[in-house]
């Protein structure tokens, strides 16, 4: 089966019906409630999703966390343009958690997709009753009126929103009836998508006036720096010295957290009057724990159990379970096979986590960044044996997020010594600390077949991968069931559910139970599609080498649209042959075929993100120079080429997708740790080296243009560049390299192979 | 008692000389646009001017700057209009932004002291900050910008 994305069902939000209200300020717009959907004499409960003032300031409620995506901008421009706004002044308002919102999550790169329908349904009946209200103002039948930049006109006759909501009635109740005949705008009519903009977050990331989870401060906080247990669960703290840290002025006392939730086990935290004194007092309290077998494993044993597991046919969830792949591989004229490897990776975003917590009024509040609040509000409530609804999450800006933020376990930590000392607690790890604390991407093994039959042609295909999973250590509910029966993490084999026509199909998901029981696997931009499209790609060309064919070509040749690779409606649209469209699109710009220096090689690699309900279809060309003594690659230019359907925020679209490559290639080439003792041994910049300034390649981005609903952006591109890299590798000098990061001396060792 | 000054102002903070200025700039003074990243310098989130020289204050004690000129992001200049910051609005640089008052106080630095540097001189002076939103791209555009050496990248 195919995962779908959870899209929060825009028509279920319809079935609720709209609500248009006056409120002391102006009007408020949303859908109904719970209460008022069941017909329940409540109330005005919408699910606010904006509002607009007597001075006709337009305020949009955004649920999303800012990461760096600009998501505000992007969001608030949808709502704008379809109620026919000012853009001037339409104002973001980031929100607090808070039950009515729904599922509050910023990942997967679903923010745009899923806003894109219910926002522009939202601006779609404001403007409306807006000309409906100005029409009766103006005194003219609504036909005659026109909204345009936050007034409706009427001939030469107009009257501004803020003026409709001071003297108008705009009170409405919207059918789901009336909903679905609001006419949405058609694309020629667009005035704020796709148009140049600035970001209204960018200036408050220029002056220090930005305010991150960091930044939160009440008066009367204690400052806490945690120790970070040897393992991730099996640590049992034994006895806790802190003898040497009574002379660190300011040092108040280390707490062993008792936590209910186990999300936070074997902490100790470090409670000070300042993080100064907090963190060199936690450097001089020895703590003992009690491990278990998690504290023997290493980056070996990983990959060992890894591959142990993917040798048995019967372990795992048949995600794509096709028939007659065994039978297409016995009768095959040839067959390719090939195992791949990828590294554990760090978030390493650049705001060590941290929260503040406190409670106030009956009420625990939690200050932090956070990407995943409805993941993180059951946590706490456990942890703190208290109900979700006296929990709040409190917004601010994210250091960088890349999925880190999805795991909320950061503010258990805070919240439980809050809870200890009664007293608000601002917890900060360190760098080193972070790390240790990471859910890092999972390292993986993967085995990819394909079968060939009479004249070349392509039979069969199996796709294995072993992984962490981390939607199995934290949102087992969001696990759906493979066609055998198993339940599986659609994050971590999406992308080997492809769009390449291969005959008889099978894609089996393997947990790595010794991944999960040593450490807690993360979710890191794109999750599965950072290994799975690695060894996919990497095959691809490999199977095309092995058929005598030309890479490109063989690709495309696959890429038919047949089948269930046509593609529906509405994102979906097109399906392989939008692959293919952007896969040759690349090839040209990037020179593919033509002659190149010696030790310098093309290499292509396409991905359609992740999941195959929101495909976002993105190629690459990575051309590299190979060093034959030393084996070091040098990255000279990346091309990719992006097909996201409706460009909403073209400049941000564009960032996403520089950032999102050079993501690429830092794992790529720059990247990766180790497990050793049941813990990562790179922990700070010393060792973990991601991409900086002097690596960045010429790089060149281009969108297809298109009109189709927009998809996600924060993560595709970052899975194109390594097996592109790859394959440029294989052209520049013959060295195939299997195992991510590709390291100088695999280089060399495939350069002899 | 240590006193400084930061931004133009005189402060007598209670810090131990060791403490890390970083942490005397935030939770002391109570100026929050520097960062924390690293804490060994080498992420250059915490970059701060000391007597007009980029400097990162997670690894400078306290005592080291007693009667020095701390020029932190809120200080660059007084409406947030520093050449520097005006570019970085024009390239539209920040993603998450965590790491751009460093990156600021960094680029500032270099273009004191070289105005019109070239794409290596930025590589040389921007290599030690480090932007995990990996905005290289338009950091470099920016610092050009800034610099006067070229066009912007948004209508």
């Amino acid at each position: 089966m195919t995962f779908a994305a959870p899209n929060p069902d825009p028509a279920a939000l319809s079935r609720r019906g709209f609500l248009i209200a006056a409120t002391s300020a102006g009007v408020a717009m949303g859908f109904a409630g719970e209460a008022a959907a069941a017909g329940a004499p409540a109330g005005f409960e919408p699910t606010i999703w904006y509002d607009i003032g007597r001075d006709g300031v337009v305020t949009v409620n955004v649920i999303r966390a800012e990461l760096g995506q600009h998501v505000g901008t992007a969001i608030a421009r949808i709502v704008a343009d379809e109620l026919e706004a000012d853009w001037s002044k339409v104002r973001i308002k980031t929100v607090d958690s808070d039950p009515k919102w729904g599922l509050m999550v910023t990942g997967g790169s679903w923010s745009v997709w899923q806003s894109y329908p219910i926002y522009s349904q939202a601006g779609a009946a404001g403007r409306m009753a807006l000309i409906e209200e100005g029409a009766k103002l103006l005194k003219v039948a609504p036909g005659a009126c026109a909204a345009r930049n936050g007034a409706v006109h009427a001939g030469k006759a107009s009257i501004s929103y803020g003026e409709i909501v001071t003297r108008g009635n705009l009170s409405r109740k919207l059918s789901p009836e009336d909903l679905a005949k609001l006419p949405i705008k058609p694309a020629a009519e667009r005035r704020l998508i796709g148009k140049a903009t600035r970001a209204r977050d960018i200036p408050g990331k220029t002056n220090g006036q930005g305010v991150y989870g960091l930044d939160a401060q009440v008066p009367g906080m204690v400052y806490a720096r945690p120790k970070i247990p040897p393992t991730r669960y099996d640590s049992v703290v034994t006895a806790i010295d802190d003898s040497a840290a009574k002379a660190v002025p300011g040092y108040q006392k280390s707490v062993a957290l008792t936590d209910p939730s186990g999300t936070v086990p074997g902490w100790v935290v470090v409670l000070a009057d300042s993080f100064i004194a907090a963190n060199k007092a936690a450097d001089l309290v020895k703590v003992t724990w009690k491990t278990g077998p998690a504290a023997q494993v290493s980056e070996a044993d990983l990959q060992r159990r890894a591959a142990e597991l993917i040798a048995d046919p019967k372990v795992g969830a048949l995600v794509v379970g096709d028939p007659g792949v065994d039978e297409a591989f016995a009768a095959a004229k040839s067959k390719v096979e090939a195992t791949y490897t990828t590294s554990t990776a760090l978030h390493f975003q650049m705001e060590p986590v941290n929260a503040l917590a406190f409670e106030k009024d009956g009420v625990f509040e939690i200050h932090t960044g956070n990407q995943w609040q409805s993941l993180a509000l059951p946590w706490l409530a456990k942890a703190l044996d208290r109900p979700e609804t006296s929990i709040v999450m409190r917004s601010y800006l994210l250091g960088g997020g890349f999925g880190r933020r999805l795991n909320g376990d950061y503010a258990v930590g805070a919240a439980l010594a809050a809870k200890a000392i009664g007293k608000p607690v601002k917890l900060v790890l360190t760098r080193a600390d972070d790390s240790r604390f990471d859910s890092p991407r999972s390292p993986s093994v993967q085995t990819v077949r394909m079968a060939f039959g009479e004249g070349g042609r392509v039979t069969a295909m199996e796709h294995t991968a072993a992984a962490g999973w981390p939607t199995l250590a934290m949102a087992p509910f969001f696990m759906p069931k493979a066609t055998n029966g198993v339940a599986y993490d659609p994050f971590s084999i999406s992308g080997a559910d492809h769009w390449y026509t291969v005959g008889a199909q099978r894609v089996r998901a393997v947990n790595n139970d010794l991944a999960n029981t040593t450490f807690r696997p993360g979710w890191l931009r794109s999750v599965g599609p950072g290994w799975t499209n690695w060894a996919l790609e990497s095959f691809m060309d490999e199977a095309a080498h092995s058929a005598g064919a030309d890479p490109l070509a063989f690709r495309l040749k696959l890429l038919d649209a047949a089948g269930r690779n046509a593609g529906s409606g509405p994102t979906a649209v097109g399906g392989a042959r939008r692959q293919a469209a952007v896969l040759s699109r690349v090839a040209a710009k990037a020179g593919w075929g033509k002659p190149l220096p010696p030790n310098t090689g093309l290499g292509l690699a396409t991905t359609f993100g992740q999941e195959r309900d929101m495909p976002t279809w993105v190629a690459c060309a990575a051309r590299v120079r190979v060093d034959p003594a030393t084996g070091v690659v040098k990255v000279e230019k990346l091309d990719l080429v992006v097909d996201c359907g409706t460009v909403v925020h073209p400049d941000g679209a564009l960032a996403q997708v520089q950032g999102a490559s050079l993501w690429g290639m830092s794992l790529a080439l720059f990247e990766g740790t180790t497990f050793k003792d049941g813990q990562v041994r790179e922990t700070n910049l010393g060792a973990y080296t991601p991409l900086r300034m002097t690596d960045v390649p010429d790089l060149d981005v281009e969108f297809m243009p298109s009109t189709e609903p927009p998809v996600g952006l924060g993560e595709p591109a970052t899975t194109v560049v390594g097996p592109a890299i790859g394959n440029a590798i294989f052209n520049a000098c013959g060295a195939r390299v299997r195992d991510l990061p590709i390291r100088p001396a695999a280089v060399l060792k495939a350069m002899k192979a | 008692m240590t006193t400084l000054r930061i931004n133009g102002r005189e402060v007598s903070v209670a810090g131990p000389d060791d403490a890390p200025l970083l942490w005397v700039i935030r939770d002391e003074v109570g100026l929050k646009g520097t960062k924390f990243g690293c804490g060994i310098g080498q992420c250059g989130a915490c970059t701060v001017h000391i007597d007009g020289k980029a400097v990162r204050s997670c690894i400078t004690p306290l005592k080291a700057v007693a009667g020095k000129a701390v020029t932190t992001i809120e200080g660059l200049d007084p409406a947030g209009a520093h050449p520097v910051q005006k570019a970085w609005i024009e390239a539209q640089a920040p993603q998450c932004g965590y790491c751009q008052s460093g990156q600021i106080m960094q680029a500032a630095a270099l273009l004191q002291a070289n105005p019109h540097p070239s794409d290596a001189d930025i590589n040389a002076g921007m290599n030690g900050n480090l932007c995990r939103c990996m905005a290289y791209v338009r950091i470099k555009a920016a610092i050009k910008l800034a610099a006067g050496q070229a066009k912007g990248v948004h209508a």
